[in-house]
């Protein structure tokens, strides 16, 4: 069934949006990933315009972490003092973002910011993924395990303009939480992103957060900095497209719960090492058509 | 009398003449829906040649057109610059068809003179208006056929000869496809009818292409009141959201 998407201005098969929708849900509920990385991808190779595919993707994602944040929130396993400072760190990257958006799209050189930050990003997380699973299955074949400091004191400790969180037991400078949340607000405007895989990485190892709030803080973070990105990018690009984030949201809402499911019965170590090769696979795709020749060295573009 | 006359006479036959044939055109529909599950459309162009006196000498053809609202766009040409393809040199157009068909009753170089064209403005390459070819620019004349090519492959200019039924010098019709993803606005359908190549006759009629039902409303709102058009994006996102989660959690 093909279905005309107003702000696309494309028709694309209905079924294979609920299809892409359904298959990145599953792959979010297994590794607990938001999916924005490999959805976005997906719909420039489905023929989306990479401007509306980022944008729509936004609003798909307020879905997705929506339902998550308030699964957390119910669980209390969520820093709202933190979640607030990297959501205003997020608002003005997602602000600045939008801007670097706009002003590229005029100038004919958006679709190329977006692709190069994609073979970035997904290049430089998907190695250190496959090397970090990679290295996790061997350990767990050698069953032992090297032992971990508590605490560490780093450089983040003499940072000025500190601040008590009493959920994560932290009393650490706001300035790292507030640059970490404009670099993911930054990325949400320009990648159509959650951010996540920057943001948990970051919060566990930089901020040095306890694991338990860290997804529930993640997930309140991204709700309210795509909810932001979508309205500016509504507002300034009027590239938004609901029809479109509505299908893939109903088809990631269900692929998300056989995921979580199936997650549950899989092995952890093989199933990151298979997401990291995934990651490589679509980075590997996105690199081999900005190197190679296009069939058609010409585009035409709006004014 | 008829002296005084006579000279009128002449130029009041001279200029039936020129309109001895004149057209009758119909359209299959006026109007084309772009509704959600919009997958392309056709329209019949048909209709007959009227003549008062016996068929003038000269070979008859027919050179039917539908054109879609025009448009201000750029084309842009990727280079190689450190190893990756990135857009350079850009060409503005002032205005390019967002849709151009041309359908035919023979090669249409056989029908139509290039001066007619000119004059008519029918062919594709005559309907783009490029606002002016920079000089900076090494083969800036390659931009045009880009434009004509690339829309061509997506289905949006066509030129079919040959497409053009005549039956008994007199009636005549022709089918147009229109592609799936059309844009909205007020398409002209012009059919000409040529004598040896010169344009005897031509008669226009207009197709609205126009969005409707939920589509329609979405693109309205998002271009009329893009603010409230993204609250109401991210409105909906968290009501879902908030349905889904209670959803499965009464399941589990």
């Amino acid at each position: 069934m093909q279905i005309y998407l107003p702000i696309a201005e494309v028709s694309v098969n209905a079924f294979l949006l609920l299809g892409l929708g359904g298959l990145v849900g599953i792959l979010s509920g297994m590794f607990g990933v938001g999916g924005g990385f490999l959805m976005t991808p997906l719909l420039f190779f489905i023929g989306i315009p990479p401007a509306v595919a980022v944008a729509t993707e936004a609003n798909q994602i307020v879905a997705a972490s929506f339902s998550g944040a308030l699964a957390h929130f119910r669980r209390k396993t969520l820093d709202l003092w933190m979640g607030l400072i990297l959501l205003a760190g997020g608002l003005v990257g997602a602000t600045a973002g939008v801007q670097v958006f706009a002003a590229l799209k005029a100038v004919g050189q958006v679709d190329l910011l977006v692709r190069v930050c994609y073979v970035v990003f997904l290049g430089i997380i998907g190695s250190l993924m496959f090397i970090e699973s990679a290295r996790a299955v061997s350990r767990s074949r050698r069953k032992t395990q090297p032992r971990r400091k508590l605490h560490q004191h780093s450089w983040i400790h003499g940072l000025p303009f500190k601040v008590k969180f009493r959920t994560s037991g932290l009393y650490i400078s706001a300035i790292p939480p507030l640059l970490v949340g404009a670099l993911v607000g930054l990325l949400a405007a320009i990648m159509g992103v959650g951010g996540g895989f920057i943001m948990v990485p970051a919060m566990i190892y930089l901020l040095g957060m306890p694991t338990k709030v860290v997804i529930g803080t993640s997930l309140f973070q991204i709700t309210f900095v795509t909810a932001f990105t979508t309205i500016m990018h509504a507002h300034t690009n009027q590239t938004v497209d609901v029809a479109l984030a509505f299908l893939l949201f109903i088809g990631g809402v269900v692929g998300a719960q056989i995921g979580a499911r199936l997650g549950v019965k899989l092995q952890a170590e093989q199933l990151r090492i298979i997401l990291s090769m995934l990651v490589l696979g679509v980075c590997g795709k996105l690199a081999f058509d900005l190197l190679v020749q296009p069939a058609e060295l010409y585009s035409i573009g709006t004014q | 009398m008829m002296r005084i006359l006579a000279p009128f006479l002449i130029l009041i036959a001279a200029a039936s003449a020129a309109e001895d044939e004149r057209i009758i055109t119909a359209l299959s529909q006026n109007r084309v829906a772009i509704t959600a599950n919009f997958d392309g459309s056709e329209i019949l162009i048909y209709g007959a040649i009227k003549r008062e006196s016996p068929q003038p000498e000269g070979k008859l053809g027919l050179v039917i057109t539908v054109a879609g609202p025009p448009e201000r766009s750029i084309v842009r040409r990727k280079e190689r610059v450190f190893g990756i393809w990135v857009n350079v040199d850009a060409v503005e157009v002032g205005a390019a068809p967002t849709f151009y068909a041309v359908a035919s009753s023979a090669p249409i170089e056989d029908i139509l003179l290039h001066i007619e064209d000119l004059r008519y403005n029918i062919r594709v390459e005559r309907m783009i208006d490029w606002v002016e070819m920079p000089q900076d620019i090494d083969d800036a004349l390659e931009f045009p056929d880009a434009l004509v090519r690339i829309r061509q492959s997506q289905g949006l200019y066509a030129e079919k000869p040959e497409s053009v039924e005549i039956r008994d010098d007199t009636l005549f019709g022709t089918q147009v496809a229109l592609p799936a993803n059309l844009v909205e606005g007020e398409y002209t359908a012009t059919v000409y009818i040529t004598r040896d190549g010169k344009v005897v006759d031509s008669h226009a009629s207009t197709i609205d292409v126009r969005k409707v039902g939920l589509g329609r409303w979405i693109y309205a709102l998002a271009h009329e009141q893009p603010l409230l058009y993204g609250l109401l994006s991210v409105l909906l996102a968290a009501f879902t959201g908030w349905f889904a989660s209670t959803v499965f959690r009464r399941i589990a």
